[in-house]
């Protein structure tokens, strides 16, 4: 094989497995879309949120340290040295449901029946909130999450492709970080379980039905504020997982809440209202977004086109289709 | 009492269709003329105006363009610090190559390359609604930003990526740089914000605002009875665009003097903010935008001084603490009253009317 078409299959594989990581996010915002018709702007916050908690727990960091401190003199810091992992996450887990619990009870609660516009200005005030009770809690410098996924480049897909080129040419493997490779896979499992749960229990199913129609659901006697709060905690889990990818990748900092911005045009590519469109539209955009990046950014002589390439794309896709590739068909009469 | 309009007749149609069909109204308004005019410029100093009033009256240049492409026409746009980008490039640009030319003209003339800008990322507003095309004006947010980011040639080639403005006089008084005296500042933005806004609501009030509104209410039935979507949705596109580039304008000469287009024109310190002024001021309502913009612009100010002057906290702290009160105020305000402030003045005349004896 070339270099040329191997560097061509490495970018493509990078992209990806960067796209995983995309979808993770644009899934929670999938979720609570259907299931509530709102557009959570908060998700990305979410993230930034679990990741920060996680952290918290791990080191034991006292909550509100800082606050504390400066408003009575005292000087705590840190309730113990370190927590496992596994209790860690568990821990995270339950303060993301208390999260969704809270949130259910004072906003979405007061909100029944408001404009989807202000549904959504109210989750960027939750977002507001959120980064500032985050920081708040748990200081504002950057953290280094480690939960112990490895990172890295992988040596072994290095050395497996090595021999591809042909003898001679300056070839050195492929690089893929390992992290990406775990994300994916914990992606992959995350979804099929979501998939089995939504198909085969009785909460799943109560679920679906929220989410094709809020009146016939509850004519059936489903609890939509029960199904609400659910998968609000989903979303919320979801999004600790993609905060703990990220968060290792990058360090735990404001900038991780910015993967809602990213998570964007996944959305309107895939459609607001497809769990199958969430993934292989992150899919898409990370592909694409790799290949831009090296085959027209060069064009730019200033690069990092990645900023709006993926929101271009989604542009380009929605001109045909206006509901994205796999949204509901929008039906409109007078 | 205090709001009576009993016995106030009206005996043409000029005066039903005044803009302040009330005398109360007209008096209110004339009294505020009168203060902002002829009493403010000759009190105000350097803190009040670079800490309130003319941040005020640029973000509610601002808040009327949004008003009028989300509040009267319904397309909700998230792009709103990359066309006040625009604003403020072209009157750089302008300046560099114009060295004489006068600084109203400047301003004007980036308003109207804005509201070109504007039409171009208008097109897929044609094609797609809602919360799609809330994204999709996100687009435009982030090309922009990296446009004026990365290309050397709109900073002209300067170091650090900033673009400073130059000293520019109307009347002999400098307006712009760092000489200019608060009151030339203060005055130059009022009367463009006195001016843009009497020939916004009367845009409004005409065929054009009718059809945009038609157009917000219901696209597919405002087609059928005659409303051309192309025209109206781009037309509001392009207005709405030149109040916003105007401000953008504004807020680089006149404000800040020198900027960093990532940091001044993010969406977190532009878009969002002024997304939130005409929800909170009210959506469809020019008082909202006045209302709102006050209100985005005084609440910091008004926190950092309870916080940090009052409390004792770190500034850091404070910040966050802000951050906070911040989202928790959007939402609290969105769930008390979604109409926003204007609607809340609106119920204060309405009790006005009657007060002291509502029965």
């Amino acid at each position: 094989m070339s270099v040329e078409l191997l560097n061509f299959i490495e970018t493509v594989l990078n992209g990806l497995m960067s796209g995983v990581m995309y979808s993770l996010v644009a899934l929670g915002f999938v979720l609570i879309f259907k299931a509530s018709g709102v557009f959570n702007f908060a998700q990305g916050v979410f993230a930034l949120f679990a990741a920060l908690t996680l952290v918290g727990y791990q080191t034991g960091q006292v909550p509100f340290a800082h606050l504390i401190n400066e408003l009575f003199g005292t000087n705590y810091h840190n309730w113990y040295a370190s927590m496992p992992n596994f209790f860690a996450i568990l821990l995270t887990m339950v303060t993301m449901i208390a999260l969704a619990w809270i949130i259910e009870r004072l906003v979405l609660k007061h909100l029944v029946n408001q404009d989807p516009i202000i549904l959504f200005m109210a989750t960027i005030g939750l977002a507001f909130a959120l980064e500032g009770v985050g920081d708040l809690m748990w200081g504002s410098d950057v953290k280094v999450l480690d939960v112990g996924i490895p990172s890295g480049g992988s040596i072994w897909l290095e050395e497996a492709t090595i021999g591809l080129a042909a003898e001679g040419s300056d070839y050195y493997g492929m690089y893929v970080d390992v992290l990406n490779i775990w994300a994916t896979v914990i992606a992959v499992i995350l979804v099929v379980s979501l998939a089995l749960f939504s198909q085969y229990t009785k909460t799943g199913r109560a679920l679906r039905a929220v989410a094709d129609d809020h009146q016939a659901a509850l004519s059936v006697g489903i609890s939509l504020r029960s199904i609400w709060i659910l998968v609000w905690a989903i979303s919320g889990f979801i999004a600790m997982v993609a905060g703990i990818m990220w968060g290792t990748e990058s360090g735990v900092q404001f900038s991780l809440s910015l993967i809602a911005l990213k998570a964007l045009p996944v959305l309107i590519l895939g459609g607001f209202t497809s769990i199958p469109g969430a993934i292989i539209g992150g899919l898409m955009i990370g592909v694409g977004e790799k290949l831009a990046e090296i085959y027209i950014g060069g064009y730019f002589e200033t690069g990092a086109i990645e900023n709006w390439f993926a929101y271009v794309m989604a542009l380009v896709f929605l001109l045909f289709r206006p509901q994205g590739l796999f949204g509901d068909k929008i039906i409109e009469r007078v | 009492m205090i709001y009576k309009e009993t016995g106030q007749y009206k005996s043409s149609y000029k005066s039903d269709h005044a803009i302040f069909p009330l005398l109360q109204d007209k008096i209110a308004f004339s009294t505020l003329m009168f203060i902002a005019f002829l009493i403010i410029p000759f009190v105000i100093n350097s803190y009040w105006e670079k800490a309130i009033l003319v941040p005020f009256l640029i973000f509610s240049l601002a808040a009327i363009g949004l008003n009028i492409l989300t509040g009267y026409c319904g397309q909700v746009s998230l792009g709103t610090g990359g066309f006040m980008a625009v604003g403020a490039f072209s009157t750089y640009k302008i300046m560099t190559y114009f060295p004489d030319m006068n600084i109203m003209i400047i301003i004007l003339i980036s308003g109207l390359i804005t509201a070109a800008v504007g039409i171009i990322f208008g097109l897929p507003s044609l094609r797609i609604k809602g919360f799609y095309l809330a994204v999709a004006t996100l687009a435009s947010q982030f090309f922009l930003v990296w446009l004026f980011n990365k290309v050397p040639w709109f900073y002209n080639y300067s170091d650090t990526g900033q673009i400073t403005v130059s000293e520019r006089t109307m009347f002999g008084v400098p307006v712009t740089g760092a000489e200019a005296p608060s009151y030339a500042t203060y005055l130059f933005c009022l009367v463009l914000v006195v001016v843009l806004s009497f020939a916004a609501k009367n845009l409004i009030r005409s065929k054009m605002g009718r059809s945009w509104m038609a157009i917000r209410d219901m696209d597919i039935a405002a087609e059928i009875i005659g409303v051309p979507p192309l025209k109206t949705k781009l037309s509001a596109f392009a207005i709405s665009s030149f109040y916003i580039g105007v401000a953008g304008a504004l807020y680089f000469a006149v404000f800040l003097g020198a900027i960093e287009v990532t940091e001044s024109f993010d969406i977190m310190t532009i878009s969002f903010p002024v997304l939130f002024m005409i929800i909170i001021g009210g959506l469809g309502s020019m008082l909202g935008s006045f209302l709102g913009a006050a209100f985005v612009v005084t609440l910091p100010i008004g926190l950092k001084f309870l916080m940090v002057d009052m409390v004792g906290l770190s500034a850091v702290t404070a910040k966050h603490f802000e951050i906070t009160i911040w989202g928790l105020l959007m939402i609290i305000f969105l769930i008390v009253e979604p109409h926003g402030l204007a609607r809340l003045w609106s119920i204060a005349k309405e009790k006005l009317r009657r007060w002291p004896f509502p029965y």
